[in-house]
Protein backbone atom coordinates (compact mmCIF):
# COMPACT_ATOMS: atom_id res chain seq x y z
CA UNK A 1 0.00 0.00 0.00
CA UNK A 2 1.25 3.30 -1.20
CA UNK A 3 1.82 6.06 1.60
CA UNK A 4 -0.36 9.60 1.19
CA UNK A 5 2.56 11.28 0.03
CA UNK A 6 3.68 8.47 -2.38
CA UNK A 7 0.05 9.03 -4.33
CA UNK A 8 0.00 12.56 -3.90
CA UNK A 9 3.68 12.63 -5.95
CA UNK A 10 1.92 10.29 -8.75
CA UNK A 11 -1.01 12.09 -9.34
CA UNK A 12 1.17 15.78 -9.42
CA UNK A 13 3.57 13.95 -12.01
CA UNK A 14 0.38 12.47 -14.00
CA UNK A 15 -1.13 15.72 -14.39
CA UNK A 16 2.01 17.59 -15.31
CA UNK A 17 2.01 15.02 -17.93
CA UNK A 18 -1.45 16.04 -18.86
CA UNK A 19 -0.39 19.42 -19.24
CA UNK A 20 2.64 18.59 -21.80
CA UNK A 21 0.44 16.41 -23.45
CA UNK A 22 -2.43 18.88 -24.05
CA UNK A 23 0.07 21.21 -24.94
CA UNK A 24 1.58 19.05 -28.14
CA UNK A 25 -1.86 18.02 -29.62
CA UNK A 26 -2.56 21.69 -29.41
CA UNK A 27 0.58 22.31 -31.41
CA UNK A 28 -0.05 19.66 -33.68
CA UNK A 29 -3.29 20.25 -34.00
CA UNK A 30 -2.60 24.04 -35.08
CA UNK A 31 0.55 22.49 -37.27
CA UNK A 32 -1.96 20.46 -39.10
CA UNK A 33 -3.80 22.60 -40.42
CA UNK A 34 -0.87 23.75 -42.65
CA UNK A 35 0.23 20.63 -43.71
CA UNK A 36 -3.23 19.46 -44.80
CA UNK A 37 -3.79 22.79 -46.52
CA UNK A 38 0.01 21.99 -48.25
CA UNK A 39 -0.56 18.40 -49.34
CA UNK A 40 -4.23 19.58 -50.48
CA UNK A 41 -3.09 22.50 -52.66
CA UNK A 42 0.10 20.01 -53.72
CA UNK A 43 -1.86 17.59 -55.04
CA UNK A 44 -3.15 18.48 -58.38
CA UNK A 45 0.27 19.41 -59.11
CA UNK A 46 1.34 15.69 -59.30
CA UNK A 47 -1.97 14.50 -60.46
CA UNK A 48 -1.65 17.19 -63.66
CA UNK A 49 2.29 16.05 -64.14
CA UNK A 50 0.94 12.37 -63.98
CA UNK A 51 -1.55 13.05 -66.60
CA UNK A 52 0.72 14.42 -69.27
CA UNK A 53 3.45 11.52 -69.12
CA UNK A 54 0.01 9.57 -69.53
CA UNK A 55 -0.40 10.98 -72.29
CA UNK A 56 2.79 11.10 -73.18
CA UNK A 57 3.09 7.83 -73.17
CA UNK A 58 0.24 6.44 -74.63
CA UNK A 59 1.25 8.61 -78.10
CA UNK A 60 4.63 8.00 -77.94
CA UNK A 61 6.00 6.36 -81.49
CA UNK A 62 8.78 3.95 -80.92
CA UNK A 63 8.99 1.92 -77.48
CA UNK A 64 11.60 0.86 -77.92
CA UNK A 65 13.97 3.94 -77.89
CA UNK A 66 11.70 5.04 -75.09
CA UNK A 67 13.88 6.87 -72.46
CA UNK A 68 14.41 4.02 -69.48
CA UNK A 69 13.35 5.66 -67.18
CA UNK A 70 9.82 5.25 -68.53
CA UNK A 71 9.86 1.42 -69.29
CA UNK A 72 12.91 0.44 -66.85
CA UNK A 73 15.63 -1.53 -67.34
CA UNK A 74 14.27 -4.61 -68.73
CA UNK A 75 15.38 -6.25 -66.10
CA UNK A 76 14.33 -6.84 -62.59
CA UNK A 77 16.95 -7.34 -60.39
CA UNK A 78 17.60 -4.75 -57.98
CA UNK A 79 15.18 -2.69 -56.37
CA UNK A 80 16.03 0.75 -54.41
CA UNK A 81 13.67 1.56 -51.96
CA UNK A 82 12.81 5.00 -50.25
CA UNK A 83 12.18 5.14 -47.28
CA UNK A 84 9.78 8.09 -46.12
CA UNK A 85 9.46 9.14 -42.56
CA UNK A 86 9.34 12.09 -39.65
CA UNK A 87 12.74 13.17 -37.38
CA UNK A 88 10.64 13.39 -34.58
CA UNK A 89 8.96 10.63 -32.40
CA UNK A 90 5.47 10.95 -30.55
CA UNK A 91 3.23 10.19 -33.28
CA UNK A 92 1.81 7.47 -32.57
CA UNK A 93 2.11 4.31 -35.21
CA UNK A 94 3.00 6.94 -37.85
CA UNK A 95 6.66 5.72 -38.46
CA UNK A 96 6.39 1.93 -37.50
CA UNK A 97 3.57 1.56 -39.48
CA UNK A 98 5.76 2.87 -43.03
CA UNK A 99 8.36 1.04 -41.36
CA UNK A 100 6.54 -2.00 -40.98
CA UNK A 101 5.56 -2.05 -44.66
CA UNK A 102 8.87 -1.18 -45.83
CA UNK A 103 10.01 -4.19 -43.95
CA UNK A 104 7.76 -6.52 -45.22
CA UNK A 105 8.48 -5.35 -48.67
CA UNK A 106 12.54 -5.88 -47.84
CA UNK A 107 11.56 -9.53 -46.53
CA UNK A 108 9.55 -10.16 -49.82
CA UNK A 109 12.46 -8.97 -52.09
CA UNK A 110 15.30 -10.62 -50.51
CA UNK A 111 13.87 -13.64 -50.30
CA UNK A 112 13.34 -13.69 -54.00
CA UNK A 113 16.57 -13.69 -54.28
CA UNK A 114 17.24 -9.89 -55.58
CA UNK A 115 19.32 -6.75 -54.49
CA UNK A 116 18.36 -4.47 -52.56
CA UNK A 117 19.25 -1.07 -51.62
CA UNK A 118 17.62 1.69 -49.08
CA UNK A 119 17.66 5.30 -48.94
CA UNK A 120 16.37 6.67 -45.51
CA UNK A 121 14.68 9.93 -45.21
CA UNK A 122 13.79 10.93 -41.75
CA UNK A 123 16.22 9.81 -38.70
CA UNK A 124 13.13 8.19 -37.58
CA UNK A 125 12.94 6.04 -39.92
CA UNK A 126 16.79 4.90 -39.93
CA UNK A 127 16.62 3.89 -36.39
CA UNK A 128 13.95 1.23 -36.81
CA UNK A 129 15.48 -0.07 -40.26
CA UNK A 130 19.11 -0.15 -39.50
CA UNK A 131 18.85 -2.83 -36.70
CA UNK A 132 17.99 -5.25 -39.44
CA UNK A 133 18.69 -4.04 -42.34
CA UNK A 134 22.05 -2.04 -41.59
CA UNK A 135 24.00 -3.45 -44.41
CA UNK A 136 21.49 -2.51 -47.39
CA UNK A 137 21.27 0.93 -46.48
CA UNK A 138 22.99 3.25 -48.99
CA UNK A 139 22.57 6.84 -48.12
CA UNK A 140 20.99 8.52 -45.38
CA UNK A 141 18.49 11.91 -45.73
CA UNK A 142 17.70 14.44 -43.02
CA UNK A 143 16.38 17.40 -43.00
CA UNK A 144 15.85 18.19 -39.14
CA UNK A 145 17.06 21.39 -39.50
CA UNK A 146 14.72 22.60 -42.00
CA UNK A 147 11.49 24.31 -40.71
CA UNK A 148 9.77 23.24 -43.55
CA UNK A 149 9.88 20.98 -46.36
CA UNK A 150 10.10 23.26 -49.55
CA UNK A 151 10.53 21.77 -53.24
CA UNK A 152 14.49 22.08 -53.11
CA UNK A 153 14.95 18.98 -50.56
CA UNK A 154 12.33 16.97 -52.48
CA UNK A 155 14.90 18.06 -55.83
CA UNK A 156 17.77 16.47 -53.43
CA UNK A 157 16.31 13.38 -53.21
CA UNK A 158 15.06 13.50 -56.95
CA UNK A 159 18.12 14.24 -58.47
CA UNK A 160 20.10 11.13 -55.94
CA UNK A 161 17.32 8.76 -57.42
CA UNK A 162 18.23 9.61 -60.76
CA UNK A 163 21.72 9.58 -60.61
CA UNK A 164 21.92 6.40 -59.36
CA UNK A 165 19.63 5.45 -62.00
CA UNK A 166 21.84 6.57 -64.84
CA UNK A 167 24.70 4.47 -63.09
CA UNK A 168 22.28 1.74 -63.59
CA UNK A 169 22.45 1.18 -59.66
CA UNK A 170 18.99 -0.19 -59.88
CA UNK A 171 16.31 -1.02 -61.87
CA UNK A 172 12.84 -0.59 -59.37
CA UNK A 173 12.36 2.53 -57.27
CA UNK A 174 9.90 2.24 -54.60
CA UNK A 175 9.35 5.45 -52.33
CA UNK A 176 7.38 4.56 -49.34
CA UNK A 177 5.17 7.12 -47.27
CA UNK A 178 2.15 7.96 -45.57
CA UNK A 179 -0.98 9.16 -47.11
CA UNK A 180 -2.80 11.47 -45.58
CA UNK A 181 -6.75 10.43 -45.66
CA UNK A 182 -8.00 12.55 -42.49
CA UNK A 183 -6.98 13.19 -39.66
CA UNK A 184 -7.44 9.69 -37.88
CA UNK A 185 -6.62 7.95 -40.94
CA UNK A 186 -3.09 7.54 -42.94
CA UNK A 187 -2.68 5.16 -44.73
CA UNK A 188 1.31 3.74 -45.60
CA UNK A 189 1.91 3.66 -49.08
CA UNK A 190 4.52 1.81 -51.59
CA UNK A 191 4.70 3.98 -54.93
CA UNK A 192 6.66 2.59 -58.11
CA UNK A 193 7.96 5.58 -59.19
CA UNK A 194 11.11 3.86 -61.47
CA UNK A 195 9.57 2.94 -64.04
CA UNK A 196 6.78 4.96 -64.33
CA UNK A 197 3.80 3.50 -63.03
CA UNK A 198 1.78 2.86 -65.86
CA UNK A 199 -2.16 2.32 -64.71
CA UNK A 200 -4.22 1.06 -68.22
CA UNK A 201 -5.47 3.20 -70.27
CA UNK A 202 -9.59 3.58 -69.67
CA UNK A 203 -11.66 2.49 -72.66
CA UNK A 204 -14.25 5.62 -72.49
CA UNK A 205 -11.73 8.04 -72.68
CA UNK A 206 -10.96 9.47 -76.00
CA UNK A 207 -7.10 9.24 -77.12
CA UNK A 208 -6.21 12.31 -78.04
CA UNK A 209 -3.50 13.22 -80.51
CA UNK A 210 -1.36 15.72 -79.07
CA UNK A 211 0.88 18.41 -80.93
CA UNK A 212 4.12 18.22 -79.59
CA UNK A 213 7.12 20.28 -79.44
CA UNK A 214 10.12 19.75 -79.45
CA UNK A 215 9.90 15.87 -79.85
CA UNK A 216 7.98 13.78 -77.42
CA UNK A 217 11.31 11.67 -76.32
CA UNK A 218 12.67 15.17 -75.95
CA UNK A 219 10.12 16.18 -73.72
CA UNK A 220 9.98 12.71 -71.98
CA UNK A 221 13.56 12.83 -71.32
CA UNK A 222 13.21 16.08 -69.39
CA UNK A 223 9.67 15.95 -67.72
CA UNK A 224 10.83 12.08 -66.40
CA UNK A 225 12.95 13.33 -63.91
CA UNK A 226 11.16 16.37 -62.76
CA UNK A 227 8.32 13.59 -62.34
CA UNK A 228 10.24 12.35 -59.89
CA UNK A 229 10.89 14.97 -57.81
CA UNK A 230 7.45 16.22 -57.91
CA UNK A 231 6.20 12.68 -56.37
CA UNK A 232 8.77 12.57 -53.45
CA UNK A 233 7.63 16.26 -53.57
CA UNK A 234 4.45 15.32 -52.78
CA UNK A 235 5.26 11.96 -50.71
CA UNK A 236 6.91 14.55 -48.15
CA UNK A 237 3.56 16.94 -48.16
CA UNK A 238 1.15 13.51 -47.31
CA UNK A 239 4.10 12.53 -44.79
CA UNK A 240 3.82 16.11 -43.28
CA UNK A 241 -0.02 15.72 -42.89
CA UNK A 242 -0.21 12.51 -41.69
CA UNK A 243 2.35 13.53 -39.16
CA UNK A 244 0.74 16.11 -37.30
CA UNK A 245 -2.37 14.11 -38.12
CA UNK A 246 -1.35 10.78 -36.38
CA UNK A 247 0.39 12.75 -33.26
CA UNK A 248 -2.74 14.72 -32.68
CA UNK A 249 -4.19 11.93 -32.34
CA UNK A 250 -1.89 10.01 -30.29
CA UNK A 251 -1.67 13.26 -27.72
CA UNK A 252 -4.98 13.47 -27.65
CA UNK A 253 -5.53 10.10 -26.19
CA UNK A 254 -2.46 10.37 -23.96
CA UNK A 255 -4.51 13.36 -22.45
CA UNK A 256 -7.18 11.22 -21.88
CA UNK A 257 -5.85 8.48 -20.48
CA UNK A 258 -3.34 10.73 -18.30
CA UNK A 259 -7.30 12.07 -17.07
CA UNK A 260 -8.20 9.06 -16.49
CA UNK A 261 -5.51 7.71 -14.48
CA UNK A 262 -5.59 11.10 -11.85
CA UNK A 263 -9.14 9.77 -11.66
CA UNK A 264 -8.63 6.73 -10.34
CA UNK A 265 -5.71 7.76 -8.30
CA UNK A 266 -7.64 10.76 -6.46
CA UNK A 267 -10.39 7.94 -5.50
CA UNK A 268 -7.35 6.04 -4.27
CA UNK A 269 -5.43 8.84 -2.20
CA UNK A 270 -9.06 9.59 -0.78
CA UNK A 271 -9.96 6.10 0.41
CA UNK A 272 -6.45 5.99 1.91
CA UNK A 273 -7.07 9.05 3.62
CA UNK A 274 -10.42 8.16 4.83
CA UNK A 275 -8.56 4.76 5.97
CA UNK A 276 -6.12 6.24 7.90
CA UNK A 277 -8.49 8.79 9.61
CA UNK A 278 -11.05 5.90 10.76
CA UNK A 279 -7.45 4.34 11.81
CA UNK A 280 -6.47 6.98 14.10
CA UNK A 281 -10.34 7.80 15.55
CA UNK A 282 -10.61 3.45 16.17
CA UNK A 283 -6.86 4.00 17.79
CA UNK A 284 -8.47 7.11 20.48
CA UNK A 285 -11.56 5.07 20.68
CA UNK A 286 -10.45 2.02 22.25
CA UNK A 287 -7.45 3.92 24.15
CA UNK A 288 -10.14 5.95 25.79
CA UNK A 289 -12.31 2.87 26.25
CA UNK A 290 -9.63 0.94 27.86
CA UNK A 291 -8.81 3.32 30.87
CA UNK B 1 -20.33 31.88 -78.18
CA UNK B 2 -18.45 33.01 -75.91
CA UNK B 3 -14.54 32.82 -77.07
CA UNK B 4 -12.92 32.33 -74.08
CA UNK B 5 -11.18 28.69 -72.40
CA UNK B 6 -9.59 28.02 -69.18
CA UNK B 7 -5.96 28.83 -67.85
CA UNK B 8 -4.64 27.32 -64.99
CA UNK B 9 -0.93 27.83 -63.16
CA UNK B 10 -0.10 25.57 -60.82
CA UNK B 11 2.81 25.23 -58.91
CA UNK B 12 4.04 22.31 -56.43
CA UNK B 13 2.67 24.00 -53.55
CA UNK B 14 -0.54 25.81 -54.71
CA UNK B 15 -2.43 26.94 -57.57
CA UNK B 16 -1.71 30.29 -58.56
CA UNK B 17 -4.11 31.05 -60.75
CA UNK B 18 -7.33 30.02 -62.55
CA UNK B 19 -9.57 31.95 -64.68
CA UNK B 20 -10.74 32.50 -68.38
CA UNK B 21 -9.77 34.21 -70.37
CA UNK B 22 -9.59 34.85 -74.47
CA UNK B 23 -6.22 34.83 -75.26
CA UNK B 24 -2.48 33.86 -73.94
CA UNK B 25 1.29 34.01 -75.18
CA UNK B 26 3.17 31.61 -73.85
CA UNK B 27 7.07 31.47 -74.38
CA UNK B 28 7.27 28.13 -75.43
CA UNK B 29 11.06 26.59 -75.75
CA UNK B 30 11.41 27.11 -79.34
CA UNK B 31 9.57 30.60 -79.73
CA UNK B 32 6.39 32.34 -78.40
CA UNK B 33 3.45 31.13 -78.50
CA UNK B 34 -0.47 32.49 -78.94
CA UNK B 35 -2.93 30.14 -77.87
CA UNK B 36 -6.76 31.04 -78.80
CA UNK B 37 -9.43 28.65 -78.06
CA UNK B 38 -10.16 25.42 -80.20
CA UNK B 39 -6.24 24.87 -79.88
CA UNK B 40 -5.26 21.61 -81.17
CA UNK B 41 -3.97 19.59 -78.01
CA UNK B 42 -0.54 20.54 -77.13
CA UNK B 43 2.45 19.71 -75.00
CA UNK B 44 5.44 21.85 -74.76
CA UNK B 45 8.32 22.97 -72.65
CA UNK B 46 8.95 26.83 -71.42
CA UNK B 47 11.95 28.81 -71.54
CA UNK B 48 12.22 32.17 -69.61
CA UNK B 49 9.85 34.53 -70.08
CA UNK B 50 6.72 35.89 -69.54
CA UNK B 51 3.10 34.05 -69.59
CA UNK B 52 0.88 36.90 -70.98
CA UNK B 53 -3.08 36.43 -70.37
CA UNK B 54 -5.12 38.56 -72.11
CA UNK B 55 -8.34 39.55 -69.94
CA UNK B 56 -9.57 43.11 -69.78
CA UNK B 57 -6.50 44.30 -68.10
CA UNK B 58 -3.02 42.13 -68.86
CA UNK B 59 -2.00 39.83 -66.55
CA UNK B 60 1.70 38.85 -66.66
CA UNK B 61 4.00 36.18 -65.22
CA UNK B 62 7.31 35.71 -65.36
CA UNK B 63 8.46 32.22 -65.54
CA UNK B 64 12.25 30.48 -65.52
CA UNK B 65 10.87 26.99 -66.58
CA UNK B 66 7.65 24.72 -66.89
CA UNK B 67 5.18 22.18 -68.69
CA UNK B 68 2.13 23.04 -71.08
CA UNK B 69 -0.65 21.00 -71.74
CA UNK B 70 -3.61 21.97 -73.37
CA UNK B 71 -6.81 19.94 -73.84
CA UNK B 72 -10.46 20.17 -73.80
CA UNK B 73 -9.71 24.33 -74.21
CA UNK B 74 -8.12 23.41 -71.09
CA UNK B 75 -4.61 25.51 -70.56
CA UNK B 76 -2.28 23.81 -68.17
CA UNK B 77 0.63 25.36 -66.77
CA UNK B 78 2.78 22.88 -64.35
CA UNK B 79 6.06 25.55 -62.99
CA UNK B 80 7.63 26.04 -59.84
CA UNK B 81 8.70 29.82 -60.51
CA UNK B 82 6.38 31.59 -61.61
CA UNK B 83 5.95 35.18 -60.38
CA UNK B 84 3.30 37.79 -61.01
CA UNK B 85 5.44 40.73 -62.95
CA UNK B 86 3.59 43.42 -60.79
CA UNK B 87 4.80 41.78 -57.53
CA UNK B 88 8.40 41.68 -58.24
CA UNK B 89 10.17 44.57 -56.92
CA UNK B 90 13.52 46.22 -58.65
CA UNK B 91 15.60 44.88 -55.64
CA UNK B 92 14.35 40.98 -56.49
CA UNK B 93 14.71 41.74 -60.36
CA UNK B 94 18.33 42.68 -59.86
CA UNK B 95 19.82 39.72 -57.56
CA UNK B 96 18.07 37.62 -60.51
CA UNK B 97 19.98 39.32 -63.19
CA UNK B 98 23.32 39.94 -61.42
CA UNK B 99 23.13 35.56 -60.58
CA UNK B 100 22.32 34.87 -64.14
CA UNK B 101 25.22 37.10 -65.60
CA UNK B 102 27.68 35.56 -63.31
CA UNK B 103 26.17 31.93 -64.54
CA UNK B 104 26.70 33.21 -68.36
CA UNK B 105 30.29 34.27 -67.72
CA UNK B 106 31.51 31.10 -66.58
CA UNK B 107 32.68 28.92 -69.13
CA UNK B 108 31.56 25.30 -68.79
CA UNK B 109 27.94 25.82 -69.21
CA UNK B 110 25.99 23.90 -72.59
CA UNK B 111 24.27 25.81 -75.19
CA UNK B 112 21.01 25.43 -74.37
CA UNK B 113 21.61 26.40 -70.74
CA UNK B 114 23.50 29.58 -72.40
CA UNK B 115 20.05 29.96 -74.61
CA UNK B 116 18.04 29.63 -71.24
CA UNK B 117 19.89 32.28 -69.39
CA UNK B 118 20.30 34.93 -72.09
CA UNK B 119 16.43 34.83 -72.64
CA UNK B 120 15.58 35.26 -68.68
CA UNK B 121 18.46 38.25 -69.00
CA UNK B 122 16.50 39.94 -71.56
CA UNK B 123 13.07 39.54 -70.18
CA UNK B 124 14.11 40.53 -66.76
CA UNK B 125 15.89 43.36 -68.36
CA UNK B 126 12.40 44.52 -69.82
CA UNK B 127 10.71 44.13 -66.60
CA UNK B 128 13.07 46.22 -65.31
CA UNK B 129 12.60 48.78 -67.52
Amino acid sequence: MPSLDDLKKRIKSVKSTQKITKAMKMVAAAKLRKAQENAEKGRPYSQKMQNIILNLTRSISDPQNAPKLLVGTGIDKTHLCVVLTADRGLCGGFNSNICKLAKSSFKKILSEGKNLKIITVGSKGLDQIKREYEKYIIKKFSFKDKKQITFKEAEIIGNEIINLFKKNEFDKCILFYNNFKNVITQIPQAQQIVPADKTPIKENEENLSYEFEPEEDEILEDLLPKNISTQVFKAFLENAASEQGSRMTAMDNATRNAGDLVDKLTINYNRSRQASITKELIEIISGAESL
Amino acid sequence: MSEKFTIEIISPDRSIIKTETSEVVIPSFEGEMGILKDHIPLITFLRPGLINIKTNTDQKFFVEEGTVEFSNNNLLILTSTAKEVTKMNKKFIDTLISESEKKLDKNEITDKERYLLSYKLETLRNINQ
